[in-house]
């Protein structure tokens, strides 16, 4: 017995390191699932206010890019409501709105790992939930993974754990969307159908099997394409419609119908 | 006393910067140096090692908080602090075993080698856990070398900064 309290003594640092590097390897890989996280966030209040401040600094030096985008974006809803070929809205057309739009802007944004997570300025309050969509003025970037009263995480499109629902804009083959990791401005889609008529410069947009997404979301366009080990179906490298390394201003969609059709399923 | 407080201030300025700063950078499309692993590699070194190796894990862990990362950090810190004392007697030989070392009077060259490996393993594990994907090796192996090129600059401007100046 006293030898053995003598060993541990003896080597106490390397028990030590490896009881505190089996802890840390553990996080990493509970995390694999990735909603498990329960406190390793930004969202965080201290965190989420000390990045706030830095936002509050370093917004400026972004304005003319930002202002850009967003005029552009005007434009294109002016240019939508000027062409509408019913002048008034009828009425029940109200009761009918599908997804309600909350604008937000990015707290902290992420795109150097191989799983990154962005932080925006509205939450609970603001009547986010989880598994909202998140799109910029450009396109598709992330679903919400994790909220708080007044801040929410999303899942950046450039995430090896995210998936997407993505067809085509021209017909409705559809695929599934995710990164592997390697470059930033490009995703990979799968699963399409060889028989699928592809060229390059094709557009991509979100499907409507997801609940997530509206149907006809832009996500990029197609930059190259070849066949998968089985030979039955496309691979294709999608150049991301969104630079994802500079956004600020961005839309979360929540659908209003999700429990109705979810009750379908039960 | 004096110098625990100095050590405490320079461990929250290192992980500010690096967490509000240095993981900002993203130097041709994703680099960014970890310049903390200076807290780590030139750590006092008369110190009681159960403690160095627990700072250590502490120290990673905030920076994980910071980063939006899941112990990848911590794990890294935790490994160059418990194997430092086996570089500091594989580089400085006798001198380190006399305990006559002194960070600002130490060769460059030795300096430098003595950085560069801590750096190596530090990224080796941290872009190992992070990637988790045996297949994706040769990634991992890319990413660790472009990261050490700029985190060895940047450590090393800091060490002649502060060690060197305060000479």
């Amino acid at each position: 017995m006293q030898r053995i309290i003598y060993f541990l003594i003896r080597n106490k640092d390397f028990i030590l390191f490896l009881s505190l590097l089996t802890i840390s390897l553990s996080i990493n890989i509970n995390y694999n699932e990735y909603n498990k996280s329960k406190f390793f966030n930004s969202s965080n209040s201290l965190f989420s206010s000390l990045y706030n401040t830095k936002l509050t600094i370093s917004k400026y030096f972004n304005l003319e890019y930002q202002n850009q985008l967003l005029a552009e974006e005007n434009r294109n809803l002016r240019f939508m409501i000027y062409n509408s070929r019913n002048d008034q809205i009828e009425e029940s057309d109200l009761d009918k709105i599908n997804f309600n739009v909350t604008s937000a802007s990015v707290i902290k944004n992420s795109y150097s790992y191989s799983n990154n997570f962005i932080t925006i300025n509205v939450g609970e309050r603001d009547s986010i939930e989880i598994d909202n969509g998140v799109i910029s003025s450009l396109g598709v970037v992330g679903i919400i993974d994790k909220i708080s009263p007044n801040y929410s995480r999303f899942i950046s499109i450039l995430n090896t754990n995210f998936l997407l629902n993505a067809k085509f804009k021209k017909s409705n083959y559809f695929g599934v969307l995710s990164w592997n990791g390697i470059n930033i401005n490009k995703v990979q889609l799968k699963d399409i159908p060889k028989q699928a008529n592809v060229s390059i410069g094709d557009t991509i947009v979100t499907g409507g099997n997801s609940l997530i997404f509206p149907k006809g979301i832009l996500i990029g366009y197609v930059d190259s394409f070849k066949l998968d080990n089985s030979e039955n179906y496309l691979e294709l490298e999608i150049n991301l419609a969104t630079d994802m390394t500079n956004i600020e201003n961005l839309y979360v969609l929540k659908n209003n119908n999700i429990k109705e059709i979810n009750s379908l399923d039960e | 006393m004096n110098k625990l407080v100095s050590h405490i201030i320079l461990a929250l300025i290192l992980i500010l910067s690096q967490g509000l700063f240095f993981n900002n950078i993203n130097f041709l499309g994703s680099i960014n140096p970890f310049i903390y692993i200076f807290f780590i590699a030139y750590f006092p070194l008369k110190n009681n090692r159960t403690f160095f190796i627990f700072c250590a894990f502490i120290f990673g862990l905030i920076i994980d908080v910071f980063s939006d990362t899941h112990a990848i950090h911590a794990a890294a810190t935790l490994t160059i602090a418990f194997l430092r004392p086996y570089f500091l007697k594989l580089y400085f030989g006798m001198a380190y075993e006399h305990q006559v070392v002194k960070f600002n009077s130490i060769e460059l060259r030795q300096n430098l080698f003595y950085l560069l490996s801590i750096i190596l393993i530090h990224h080796l594990i941290l872009f190992g856990m992070e990637t988790f994907d045996i297949s994706k090796i040769s990634l991992v192996i890319k990413n660790t070398f472009k990261t050490a090129i700029f985190t060895l600059i940047t450590i090393y401007i800091l060490f002649e900064l502060i060690i060197k100046r305060a000479k």
